[in-house]
């Protein structure tokens, strides 16, 4: 089975210091990939450098067994949904533009692009007469639907996710968690998020991959996290946040 | 004298485009390398200022110095040539002798009144020519013709008042070496000139203790306070009589002849030409002085100069207040208004180029903020004396420019700087390029700091815009220029009070034009 982001020995540094090590990683088709640690561990880095914010220092990152280029970056940035923390929308827009801006942009027929929109409001459960309002008019979680809306637009074969639901409240992150594992099911979406909750992880993680200090601790399952533990940091890590579930 | 850069500057806008080229080196990297102009911004501005420039025959032009008598005679040889069917229009109060010559050198004007010493002194700078006829051999060099003489010596003398000449016994200008506790305020013209102020101290050997520079209007207001004690005036002028003032005997013959008469350019049409010598011989010192005490007392030079006509049957035609109003207002909305227009087109790029930082974003920052510093007088000064402007609209279009480009470029750039770092990366995320980025999502979100900008420059414009009747630009500073030489704050106020008007217009309408161009999302 070919991985549909391959990372081989990708490395980053800010100036003097190294956000992210050598490493590897791939992610296959249809699954859901998780990105753990705490912050500043590289795991945002990571997510930006498959989108090309960052570019790397060293390494080859491949898209679909092709290596992400200067010249072909924005046309693969098209193949991939990104949905940052708070939702990044446009102000000027309503949420309709925002979600159409680029289909409106690479010229798709406006038919196929409402009958798309309906079937997104559908999927996100997010009433089709809000579409009309700005940003600023929707609340937290309506704007984190349309911002995910605009990522699935044109069908990415990759969704990224930079703590999406890190800035709702609890009952909201709740719903969304749940409406979101629907979406990624339904789809057959695969999907890279990056959280710093393990219980998120645990929900969302088909495979979780632990950060630690720019650099990949463990991969596996939550039970292969729990029950073979790579290191100390793997204990303290998972510990630490069982027992602030538990206290 | 036709506008004739008008029709280039439009062309140059449509050949304006952006080009990309400059965006292949950092497309990982969330910046806007390209400059794309905001049309939004320029059309609907293009669209308010083009109705306004139509106006423009072919007349004559006069140009008159800055101060009553040339004013007057302007206004005379305006209303001569206008007599004789020939289209002329005045220029009014465009400046000293140095502006006029150039003025008239370059084409800018075709005649001014000016006097045998300035020309012997100041323009050919050899006083050996004093004769009519090497003078005029000399000028022709210039492709400049000269009348004979109006009729009447206007030369300087140094005045003060009467009381107080009586009091410490001063008759003649020798008699000042025995005061050297006197204040004098002295013309910048004649504190420079090679028959002015050092030359003459020199002859006289006059050593006072305190000389001090004033305009000459304001100067006879400070002689009569009793802020200054002697200043330079010109023999035939009205105010001398009428502020009690005595002239000071020029008893070593210090003062050459200032015999008026009007330089011309020799390519002039001989019935313009002969149309202006009408005037030689007809204008003795006692008639000069009323005309002068007239348009003072009037505040009206063209009344004055009507009154040279008197005798001729021709009734007198005086341009009604409101129609003046009109000419002033249309005349400054054109200079503030392509000035701003140019601030726009060129500021908004610079200033997308500038948000980039790094070297480039700071001399441009840096560079307008400089021009920023010289003063506006300063920076017309300057203008001036190059080849592409001179005393023309042009000039003052360019400084007001130049002015206007500081708040456009500032603003642009940090409207830009200041859009949130998940904006950018979700834009580039997307996969838009780099100029689709700046034209759908970051120039829009700027777009309300852009509009900041351009209102800031446009309310600038319209009050420094004033300062282009200094050099014969025209505008509503005309009237508060000749209000401020003639101390007459009734005229200044015509020229004051629409700028104010108009700069409270302005405001109000890019308030209106906030509305329609920032985005409704950006306003809730």
């Amino acid at each position: 089975m070919n991985a549909l982001i391959q990372l081989v020995d990708v490395a980053k540094r800010y100036a003097d210091t190294p956000a992210l090590h050598s490493t590897n990683l791939s992610i296959e088709r249809g699954t859901t990939t998780v990105l753990i640690g705490p912050s500043g561990c590289g795991k945002s880095t990571l997510l930006r450098l498959i989108i090309g914010l960052v570019e790397p220092d060293s390494g080859t990152i491949d898209f679909d067994g092709s290596p992400m280029t200067h010249d072909k970056i924005d046309v693969l940035r098209r193949r991939i949904g990104y949905v940052i923390q708070e939702g990044g929308l446009f102000p000027h827009l309503t949420a309709r533009a925002n979600i159409l801006l680029m289909a409106r942009h690479i010229g798709e027929r406006d038919d196929e692009t409402q009958s798309r929109l309906s079937e997104l409001c559908a999927l996100t459960r997010f009433p089709e007469n809000l579409l009309g309002r700005y940003p600023v008019e929707l609340s937290g979680g309506q704007r984190q639907r349309v911002s995910l809306m605009r990522a699935l637009m044109l069908s990415p074969e990759l969704l990224l996710l930079d703590e999406p639901l890190g800035a709702l409240d609890p009952l909201v992150r709740a719903a969304l968690q749940k409406d979101l594992k629907e979406i990624f099911a339904r789809l057959q979406q695969t999907a890279l998020l990056v959280t710093h909750d393990l219980a998120e992880a645990a929900y969302f993680g088909d495979e979780i991959v632990l950060m630690n200090e720019g650099r990949i601790v463990q991969q596996g399952s939550i039970v292969d996290l729990r029950e073979k533990p790579a290191s100390d940091f793997v204990c303290e890590f998972i510990n630490a946040q069982l027992q602030l579930v538990s206290s | 004298m036709t506008f004739s850069f008008r029709r280039r500057f439009w062309v140059g806008r449509d050949s304006a485009e952006p080009s990309n080229k400059s965006c292949r080196g950092s497309r990982w990297l969330p910046r806007d390398d390209s400059v794309v102009p905001y049309r939004s911004f320029a059309l609907p501005i293009v669209f308010l200022f083009a109705a306004i420039l139509s106006l423009n025959a072919d007349p004559v032009v006069i140009g008159s110095k800055k101060f009553t008598e040339s004013y007057v005679l302007g206004e005379i040889a305006k209303r001569t040539l206008s007599d004789s069917g020939i289209p002329a229009e005045h220029r009014e109060g465009m400046g000293g002798t140095i502006i006029l010559w150039q003025a008239l050198r370059t084409q800018q004007i075709d005649a001014y009144p000016e006097y045998t010493g300035t020309i012997a002194e100041e323009i050919l700078k050899d006083r050996s020519s004093t004769s009519a006829e090497t003078m005029r051999t000399a000028l022709a060099k210039f492709g400049v013709g000269m009348t004979k003489p109006l009729g009447f010596n206007n030369t300087y003398a140094l005045v003060m008042r009467r009381e107080e000449a009586q009091k410490l016994n001063v008759r003649t200008i020798s008699d000042l070496k025995r005061h050297p506790e006197l204040q004098l305020g002295l013309t910048h013209e004649f504190l420079d000139r090679q028959d002015g102020w050092r030359p003459l101290a020199g002859r006289y050997q006059l050593n006072p203790q305190n000389v001090i520079g004033i305009d000459h209007a304001l100067g006879y207001a400070a002689l009569k306070k009793g802020s200054i004690d002697v200043k330079d005036a010109y023999s035939t002028d009205a105010k001398i009589a009428e502020n009690h003032l005595v002239a000071l005997e020029d008893d070593l013959k210090f003062f050459p002849r200032y015999d008026a008469v009007f330089l011309f350019r020799l390519s002039l049409p001989t019935s313009t030409i002969a149309a202006l010598r009408k005037l030689e011989g007809t204008l003795d010192e006692t008639r000069m002085i009323r005309l002068n005490a007239k348009a003072e007392r009037t505040k009206n030079y063209a009344r004055a100069a009507s009154s040279y006509f008197e005798n001729s049957a021709t009734s007198t035609i005086t341009e009604s207040f409101t129609h003046k109003l009109v000419r002033w207002t249309l005349r400054h909305l054109e200079l503030a208004g392509f000035s701003l227009l140019l601030s726009v087109i060129v500021g908004v790029p610079l200033g997308i180029l500038a948000s980039r930082g790094g070297a480039v974003g700071q001399v441009i920052l840096g560079g307008t903020g400089v021009v920023q510093t010289i003063p506006s007088l300063a920076l017309l000064a300057l203008l001036v004396p190059l080849p592409f402007f001179g005393i023309s609209a042009r000039t003052a279009i360019a400084a007001l420019f130049l002015y206007g480009l500081l708040p456009i470029v500032r603003n642009t750039a940090s409207g830009l700087q200041d859009i949130a770092q998940p904006i950018r990366d979700s834009a580039i995320a997307l996969g838009l390029k780099p100029v689709a980025r700046l034209r759908k999502v970051y120039l829009p979100i700027a777009s309300r700091s852009i509009l900041a900008g351009i209102k800031t420059s446009a309310v600038i414009n319209v009050g420094t815009a004033t300062l282009a009747a200094l050099i014969g630009a025209g505008g509503l500073g005309e009237p508060i220029l000749s209000g401020l030489n003639l101390n007459d704050h009734a005229t200044i106020l015509q020229g004051a009070i629409p700028a104010a008007l108009l700069a409270l217009l302005v405001q109000w309408l890019f308030d209106l034009l906030d509305r329609i161009l920032i985005p409704k999302g950006l306003r809730l």
